[in-house]
Order: C-alpha cells, then sequence, then structure tokens
C-alpha cells in the first residue's frame, strides 16, 4: 500500500509539529525515519496510523484518506516507543488483543518471537521492564503482519543482544513477507544499513527522502593538507569539517564526476564515504542545510 | 554495522568484492549458483535491496549470471577474466605501493628482490 502524504500540516494549539509536508512512501520497502528529538517523527507517524488528524493536507494510504476509515486501519500497525504499556494485564492480553484487532496475525509467529525475546505469556506487562515492554511491542508489531508497519524507536530500553535479534527478525520476516515497514530511530550507525529509503525531517519540515545508496554517495569526506583540501572543496557545497594539525578533513554534499575525483587524487586527497549517521547531523543542524 | 564492513567503500562494493575474491580463489567455481540476496542481506543485516545491488554489479561486469526464476550463477569465463584483469593492475596496485613502501621506510630493493627470489625457490 503506497502512502501519499501531500500539504500536511499538524498543530497543536498553536504549536505547529509538522508543516508542509509532502512525500510519497511505495509500498514493500524498508524506509527509516531520522530526525532530532522534537523534530516531529512521533506526530508523523501518528497521522500515518490515524491516531491523530491532520490540522490540513491530505494523508492517503493505498489511495483511501487514512482518518477514521476502518477500511485501512487494520492494515497500519504502529508500536509506540513506549512498546506496550497500556495496562493491559498480561502479555497473553496483549497477544490476544492484537490477534482480534490483526486480520494478518500469525499467531506461531508470536510465539516463536515471544521465546526468542524470553517473555512469557503470564508477564505482567505493568511489571515488565522496559526493555521486556519494547520487545514484546516489536512482538506485536511483527507477528501483526500489517501491509504498513512503523516501529516508533521501539527498542528502548532492549540491550544490544535484543536489538540484535529485532533486527534480524524485522529483516528476515520482511523479505518473507514484503511490507512497508517505517523504523524512525537515533541509532542510525547500528540501523542505517537496513533501510532501503531514509526520509529526513527537521522542525516539522522534510529535509530528504532519498534511498540511502544515493544520499551515502552524496556526502564525501575530503581529507589532506589543509590547503589542498580547501582549494578542491571552494565552490562546493560543504557540510562541516574537521582538522587535526595539519590535516584538514572537509565532508562535501553533492555527487562528485570522474574528472573531479581524478584532480583529488592527483592533489594527493583521500576520497572517503561519508556515515550516514554523520550526514544527519551535519543535515539537521541549524546552520547545515545544503544550499 | 561495524563488524564485518570497513565502512570505507559502501557496502554493496565490498559484498561484490568479497564474491569476486571467492572466485578468483576458486571457492566458487563456474556455473555454481551463489547464494541469494536474501541469504546475503540476513547475513550481513543489510536491506537486500543493497545486496541486490551488488548482484546488479557483478552481472554488469559479467561475473554473475542470472537464470530467471532459479537465482545467480558464477560465469564459465569469470574467474580467467578477473584474473587477466588484475593481471592488468598488478604493477600499479601492488608492486608501486610496495616499492614506495619499502623506500619510505627504508629497505633497499635488492633485499626486496632477495625475499622474492627465496620465496620463488621455496615453492
Amino acid at each position: 500500500m503506497k502512502i501519499e502524504v501531500s500539504g500536511l500540516r499538524l498543530d497543536y494549539g498553536d504549536v505547529t509539529a509538522l508543516r508542509d509536508l509532502t512525500f510519497t512512501l511505495d509500498a514493500g520497502k524498508i524506509y527509516g525515519l531520522l530526525g532530532r528529538n522534537g523534530s516531529g517523527k512521533t506526530s508523523l507517524l501518528s497521522v500515518l496510523a490515524a491516531f491523530r488528524r491532520q490540522t490540513a493536507g491530505t494523508v492517503l494510504v493505498g489511495g483511501r484518506p487514512v482518518f477514521e476509515n476502518s477500511k485501512v486501519t487494520p492494515d497500519i500497525c504502529l508500536i509506540r516507543d513506549t512498546g506496550e504499556t497500556v495496562d493491559i494485564g498480561t502479555a497473553n492480553d496483549a497477544l490476544y488483543f492484537a490477534e482480534w484487532l490483526r486480520p494478518r496475525w500469525d499467531a506461531a509467529y508470536a510465539e516463536s518471537l515471544m521465546d526468542r525475546f524470553r517473555l512469557t505469556r503470564k508477564m505482567k506487562v505493568g511489571s515488565m521492564s522496559k526493555g521486556q515492554r519494547s520487545a514484546l511491542g516489536v512482538v506485536v508489531g511483527l507477528a501483526s503482519r500489517a501491509p504498513i508497519t512503523m516501529f516508533d524507536e521501539s527498542y528502548l530500553g532492549m540491550d544490544a543482544p535484543s536489538r540484535h535479534a529485532f533486527y534480524d527478525e524485522l529483516l528476515t520476516d520482511y523479505m518473507a513477507n514484503p511490507r512497508t515497514i517505517i523504523l524512525s530511530t537515533h541509532l542510525i550507525e547500528e540501523a542505517g544499513a537496513l533501510f532501503e529509503e531514509v526520509v529526513i525531517i527537521d522542525r516539522g519540515r522534510l529535509v530528504l527522502h532519498e534511498d540511502s545508496e544515493r544520499l551515502l554517495a552524496r556526502g564525501t569526506a575530503v581529507t589532506g593538507p589543509a590547503a589542498q583540501v580547501d582549494a578542491f572543496t571552494a565552490g562546493l557545497t560543504t557540510l562541516g569539517e574537521k582538522r587535526l594539525g595539519g590535516t584538514k578533513s572537509t565532508m562535501i554534499y553533492g555527487e562528485l564526476d570522474d574528472a573531479q575525483r581524478r584532480k583529488a587524487r592527483e592533489a594527493g586527497l583521500e576520497l572517503g564515504p561519508s556515515a550516514m549517521q554523520d550526514l544527519f547531523i551535519r543535515l539537521t543542524e541549524p546552520e547545515g542545510e545544503p544550499s | 554495522m561495524g563488524v564485518m564492513f570497513d565502512d570505507r567503500s559502501p557496502i554493496y562494493r565490498q559484498i561484490a568484492d568479497r564474491i569476486k575474491a571467492d572466485v578468483l580463489s576458486g571457492a566458487l567455481q563456474g556455473d555454481e549458483q551463489v547464494m541469494s540476496t536474501n541469504q546475503y542481506a540476513a547475513f550481513y543485516r543489510i536491506n537486500p535491496a543493497t545486496a541486490a545491488k551488488a548482484f546488479q554489479h557483478l552481472v554488469d561486469e559479467g561475473v554473475l549470471y542470472k537464470k530467471r526464476g532459479i537465482g545467480m550463477f558464477v560465469s564459465p569465463a569469470a574467474r580467467d577474466d578477473l584474473s587477466a584483469r588484475r593481471r592488468q593492475s598488478f604493477y600499479a596496485e601492488v608492486v608501486d605501493p610496495m616499492v614506495a613502501e619499502a623506500r619510505a621506510i627504508g629497505i633497499p630493493l635488492d633485499g626486496v628482490i632477495a625475499r622474492i627470489r627465496e620465496l620463488e625457490e621455496d615453492r
């Protein structure tokens, strides 16, 4: 199911959380939704999941408006950063509720995920650790097999082995049952390789929506003697620089052609790839927007 | 994701390089099927589209060929082609940097040549 967002605006009283957001997400890909704290990620996901009604603009899922539309909402599953916190009783109740709500629920898969995350049905959600609640959220999110599945920082409190189990399960199940998955995360170094496309928002606005590999190809770290680096990067869009003695490393934004690469090599400069994390940080810096 | 990749070149190129290395060493034989995109994606914990890009690269280079609905296979000529290509760049990529390194740290080239002879005799 395609997601089409056009001119989306969301106000909370006089605070504008999302403004003029327009983008289209094709079905069947894993998307990374990146943004700093307070950038509007959770607001955006809440609108996509029909938890909130937008102030203006349109949000279509599979061509249909999403808010208060019972034809669409069973196909959209949002797992919030708090995991399963509803005073729902036991893990068993949470699974029972999900099974009732989700037409594509896979009970056997839910069972194997419970084992994998060392959860039992008898556990009381209220007395679970933060990591266990997140894990239960992941179980519900994956076993729902919803055509649009969104995880809003659903790893909070999970230790590294559990997070890796989450990434492995997500990938394996996505490949076996292709669907749209949107992951919002701050752990870009850890999760970045899972994304086919990346959506970056900042202060409620869209910064970019790009294929991951293409985004990475756009950033290049130019390293070498300061004077040569400056000469090479003059006139290019730069996103920041670091210095160590006479050596300088400047990150440039925009793909380099073969002639430029040759020129850099001849000047004794090293061209390195950029990390998604660095690009994200630079692109969401107040003065960092590419001109 | 750290462990498997040096993050100095794109992941898909590193996967492609690894497959080429396996073809060159004979670990992957001509007409042998290679693991699927999904198996690679799961193993390296990367998006399958990224793994598919590595495969597409290798198909474009003639290292792999596709059998529709079955999978990817090593081209029969891949090993010879790859070694021919490596032979062409051997001096520029291996010998020249070695000589530069030897000079930089003060190893006489006579010593390097003697070592090469020694290795040749040990064969």
